[in-house]
Order: C-alpha cells, then structure tokens, then sequence
C-alpha cells in the first residue's frame, strides 16, 4: 500500500478539456471518492490513474514512483469496473489466479492466496463456477477477490456498485467498507450517487465540468460547500436570487430581507438553503428570518414531510420537517409561519453566466 | 370467420416453408440417390444398387488431385484469411478511422463480385504482375490460394467482427491492470472470447473456397486441377453416376466439418 499523488492532471481532445490540473492526494489507506455529475471528468481521472486514457499533462505518482508513462500492467493497481468484467472461459478460481500468474507467483503458492481472496469476500467454495452461474451481487465480490489478491498499491473502483439492485447495493457497500478498512487500501471509487459516496469515504472530492469544485470531508461539504455547485449537487437546497445589500444583509428579487452569516461582498448573490433547518409555525417567530407564507405543496414521504411554501411572488422555499404523530400535516393553501437562523443561509455571489 | 383466416394463413405458411426446404434439399437427395444407381445411363426407375461409382472416384487421377488439392488451397487460404481477418476485424471494430466503413465494405465485396469477373480480374492482375516482377505468379499454387483467400476474407472478417462487437472491452482492461500485456491480454481474454466467430468464419471460408469453380478456372496453371474443375471436366464426357458419388463425398466431407465444428461453437449463436 502506498500513497496515490495526482499533480495537474489534465487530458484534452482537441480544444475539449474534459479534465483540467486536477491536484488531489490520497494518504496511505485513504478512502477518497470522486464525486460529480456525468461527464465532470471523475471516471477519465481515474481511467488515467489505471492507465487507460494517456494524460495530455501532468504527472500521477504512487508512493515516490512516478507511474504518469507506464502502461496499465506496470502500474498494480487493482480495479474493479461497473460490468464487474470478469472473464467468462474461465472459472471464479482462474479468474482470481490470473493476477497472480501474471505476476509469476509459483503454483505452489496461487492456490492458497486464491483461497486466501475467495474467503475475504465470503465466497469460499464457489472456485470451479463459472461467472454465469454466479449472481450480480457474488460476480462482484469476484472481481473484488481478483484485485484484492495481487495486493496493489491502489484499488481503483468504477461505479462499483451500480448495477447491483438497491437493498444489495447497500450491503456490498459497507462489506467494501469494511475489507478496504480492514487491509488498509489506499482506494478512489467513481461514483454519482452522493449517498453512496457520503457512506463510503473518508474525504469526497466532487468534480464538474473537468474541475475539482471542493474536496473535503462529508460535513465540509455539507455544511460548508465551497460554491454553489456543491452546495446544489450534495444534498439539497433550495436558492433564493437575489444580492448582498451589506454585511450580514441579502435581498431577494422577490423582495425579502434576509440576515445572513458570513463575508460575501456586495453584489448579485444568491442564498442556498437546507430544507431541513427551516422551522414551521410558532417556534419561527423567534428566529433571525421569519415570514409567512402559503403551502404550495406537500409531499408526504413517511418519516418526513417536505413543505413548499411560496412567500411571494418570486421567493418559494422547501421545509423538511419531521412526520410526529401528534403534528397536523399543513395543507395545500394554508397560510404558515416559517423561519430560519441567519447562520443557515449559505451566500454565494452570483457567477457570471 | 376469424378463425378460418387464421387457419388457412397457417397452412399456406406451412405450404410455403415445405415447399422451399424441398426446393432446397430435393437435389442433394437426388444426387444421392443416383450415386448409388446400377446402371451407367441415369433413368427411372433404377435398374439396380451398386458401390461401384464410389470405386471408380478412387481409379480417377483427376479426382484424387483435385481432391488433394482443393483441400490444400482451402486449408491454406482459410488459415491466411484468418491471420489477415483477425487483426483487420480488430481495427474495423475498434478504431475509428479514416475510411474504417469504406474498407468494411471492400472487404465484403468478393461475396458480391461474381466470380466469374473477380476469377478474370485476378488473371490479368496475375498476368500484368508476372511481367512486371518477372515472379512465376501465373499458375502457381501460391497463385491459386492467394485468389482463394479473398474468398474466404469475407466471411472470416463479418463473423469476427461481429464477436467483437458484442465484447466487453472492460474485461480486456480488467487483464491489463491485472498485469497482462497487449499479447497476452489478445491471447487469454480477447480470442477465447471471440473463438465462435473465428471458427465459424473459418468454416464458412473454408467451404467456399473448397467448393470454388469460377476463380479456379482462371488461375490454375497446366496439368494443376481442383476438384470443382475436375468434376465439371468428367461432365463434358460422361454423365455416369461417379459425379454424383463424388458430390456425395463432397457433401459428407462438410456435414462432418459443420458437425465438429458445432460441438465446439455452436453455429446457430454465430450465423
């Protein structure tokens, strides 16, 4: 195991940068995720550190190796794809043995490290199937057994786990947790679903249009997204347009006169706010923002409620609040209080379109 | 009212799917049958059974080296076409390039060329080169199979494209990063997965050459013959029954090839 350094990653077709001076470090036995929508760069940034996809410019280093030119079966990195690719002539065992024969391990010494791997991912006497004969969830655990056994310096994951259906989705993810942790892989997963990321790792870094925007743990991002993007990409927001008046001050078109936190300068802006700390009703009132507003919409998704409420003609937020026995559910066309603390308002200044 | 319909809808489709598989079989019944007639002059009813037309084939010196070498030039087109379709289809499916559809096409194109004009072609291009170099090209058996593996190109290069387009190319990915080079990648992961096509274009080049009269014609030299050529010489003669116990070889010769073969891939997923 080894540290994994990208410096100015970057790769261009023709005048299209698709990923662009990525800088990132990975600590040894560091669970890093690239998150971001489709086509941000994550799945080429990583299809660089495997050595698929020719850099057009800097330099990808494991430990003090610089690995930028070799090419993929130099690099031992495992990897592990979304289609599992496992080969389909040969059996789980063969499958697992391959890395090992590749590498020249003696005979005498693949059979129990490939017994060694099936055990890891629980699939200990299946090694004389075939792929085919093997469900998506176990097909996967093999393709985890066959990186995992030629002990690399960097396991590399695609979308591991989107083609698994969802209950077993959120099992392969902790048992990935569990064995990465367990042997101390430095790992980069791909994925773009934020869920599955925020479970998973130890620091996320979310990407857009080639670009990292923000890296950092579950709780920076969350709580204190760099730009506007994180902060509607991870989680959800709803944006009030509108511009900084003073320190402290934001007004939307609509209207409103908000307090907010924070040191963004004066100009065009807009606030990004998480449903789940508006407060509804009394308790509003003594909140730094407060306002009524009409029940636009409600969704009832069990535990949770989520409550649109329009304040005016242009401003509308959405409130998640919590589904108690005891409370009403509001209804479309009431009118309702709502509040927030001035410190949940997150201010971002417009970017030029 | 409905029902009728739908009935006579079915016979007629019967009646026609029958219709055509006789029209398809009843020669090669036939010309079995008549293998094994008695008598010299073929006609009905047969007078009587006999082996001896199979006995006579074995006595022809035009069938035995016509035999011998058709299967030559067919062995030896069908492995050139293959080292040639491989690496060709490799490219066709996964480069993109320049042109890459234009050559797709021309690679099909000795299957709808009529072998008459490509067997003339293929003389005067031979001709033309012989005067040129000064190369014995004219005749030679290196001549014959040279003209015999543009017959087997089409077939070797649809059907093994068609196996890589359905690959994952991700398992080839997987190999590398598990350590295999570009060959060994080739020879452990990518040819196992595209075995069926390269077999059935194999066997399908193979026929088609071993069956070949019209390019034949032209290119084989003095005193050299293949068993096409020999069959249809033994015609302008006679019409005793030893063609048909030759055609009747000829036609187990491949049944048994498409039988082996279907044990290994099975034809119906391939074609």
């Amino acid at each position: 195991m080894a540290s994994l350094t990208l410096d100015g990653l970057t790769k261009s077709y023709g005048d299209n940068t698709v990923v662009q001076s990525v800088s990132l470090g990975v600590k040894d036995g560091e669970f890093l995720v690239l998150l971001g929508p489709s086509g941000c760069g994550k799945t080429t940034t990583l299809r660089m550190i495997a050595g698929f996809v020719p850099p057009s410019g800097g330099a990808i280093r494991i430990g003090e190796r610089d690995i930028t030119q070799l090419p993929p079966w130099k690099r031992n990195a495992g990897l592990v794809f979304q289609s599992y690719a496992l080969f389909p002539h040969m059996t789980v065992a063969e499958n697992v043995a391959f890395g090992l024969e590749m590498r020249k391990v003696a005979k005498a010494e693949i059979g129990p490290r490939v017994a060694e791997a099936l055990r890891l991912v629980r699939l200990e006497g299946y090694g004389e199937r075939y792929p085919r004969q093997l469900s998506g969830g176990q097909q996967q655990r093999v393709a985890l057994a066959r990186a995992l056994v030629i002990r690399p310096d960097v396991l590399l994951l695609d979308e591991p786990l989107s083609n698994l259906d969802a209950k077993l989705r959120l099992e392969v993810r902790l048992e990935i947790r569990a064995l990465q942790q367990q042997l101390g892989l430095t790992t980069v997963m791909v994925t773009h679903d934020q869920e599955e990321a925020l479970t998973m790792a130890d620091r996320l870094v979310v990407m857009s249009e080639g670009r990292v925007r923000q890296v950092g743990s579950q709780a920076d991002l969350y709580e204190r997204p760099a730009d506007l993007f994180v902060a509607d990409f991870v989680g959800r927001s709803t944006m009030i347009a509108g511009a900084v008046t003073g320190p402290g001050a934001f007004r939307s078109d609509g209207g409103l006169v908000l307090r907010c936190t924070g040191e963004t300068p004066q100009g065009p802006a807009t606030v990004a706010l998480r449903p789940e700390r508006l407060t509804l009703g009394a308790d509003a009132a003594g909140l730094d923002n407060h306002a009524a507003g009409t029940v636009s919409f409600v969704s009832y998704l069990g535990a949770m409620l989520d409550v649109h409420v329009r304040l005016n003609d242009t401003d509308h937020v959405v409130a998640q609040i919590p589904n108690r026995a005891d409370g009403r559910i509001p209804a479309v066309g009431d009118t309702i209080e709502i509040g927030w603390p001035a410190s949940a308002c997150l201010v971002f200044p417009r970017e030029a379109a | 009212m409905m029902a009728d319909g739908r009935l006579a809808g079915r016979v007629a489709l019967y009646g026609v799917a029958w219709a055509t598989l006789g029209f398809i079989l009843l020669p090669l019944i036939f010309v079995t049958w008549l293998a094994f007639f008695a008598q010299e002059i073929p006609s009905f009813p047969p007078e009587g059974y006999s082996l001896k037309w199979f006995g006579a084939i074995a006595a022809n010196r035009n069938f035995m080296t016509g035999f011998s070498t058709s299967l030559q030039v067919a062995v030896a087109a069908t492995v050139i076409g293959l080292l040639l379709a491989v690496p060709a289809s490799l490219m066709l499916a996964r480069r993109q390039f320049l042109g890459g559809a234009a050559l797709n096409q021309l690679l099909l194109l000795p299957l709808v060329v009529p072998g008459v004009v490509m067997g003339t072609s293929i003389y005067v291009f031979q001709i033309e080169t012989e005067i040129a170099t000064g190369l014995p090209i004219l005749g030679s058996l290196g001549g014959l199979v040279a003209g015999h593996t543009l017959l087997v190109i089409p077939w070797t290069v649809r059907l093994v494209t068609a196996s890589l387009a359905g690959l994952d190319r991700a398992a080839e990915e997987a190999a590398q990063s598990l350590g295999a080079n570009q060959w060994t990648t080739f020879f452990r992961v990518t040819l196992p997965a595209i075995r069926p096509g390269v077999v059935a274009g194999a066997l399908f080049g193979f026929v088609t050459s071993f069956g070949n009269l019209e390019m034949s014609l032209f290119l084989v030299g003095p005193g050299r013959i293949t068993l096409p050529i020999a069959i249809l010489q033994y015609l302008e003669w006679k019409i005793d029954p030893t063609v048909a116990a030759v055609s009747v070889l000829q036609i187990l010769l491949i049944a048994v090839a498409m039988v082996i073969t279907d044990r290994y891939v099975k034809l119906a997923r391939v074609v």
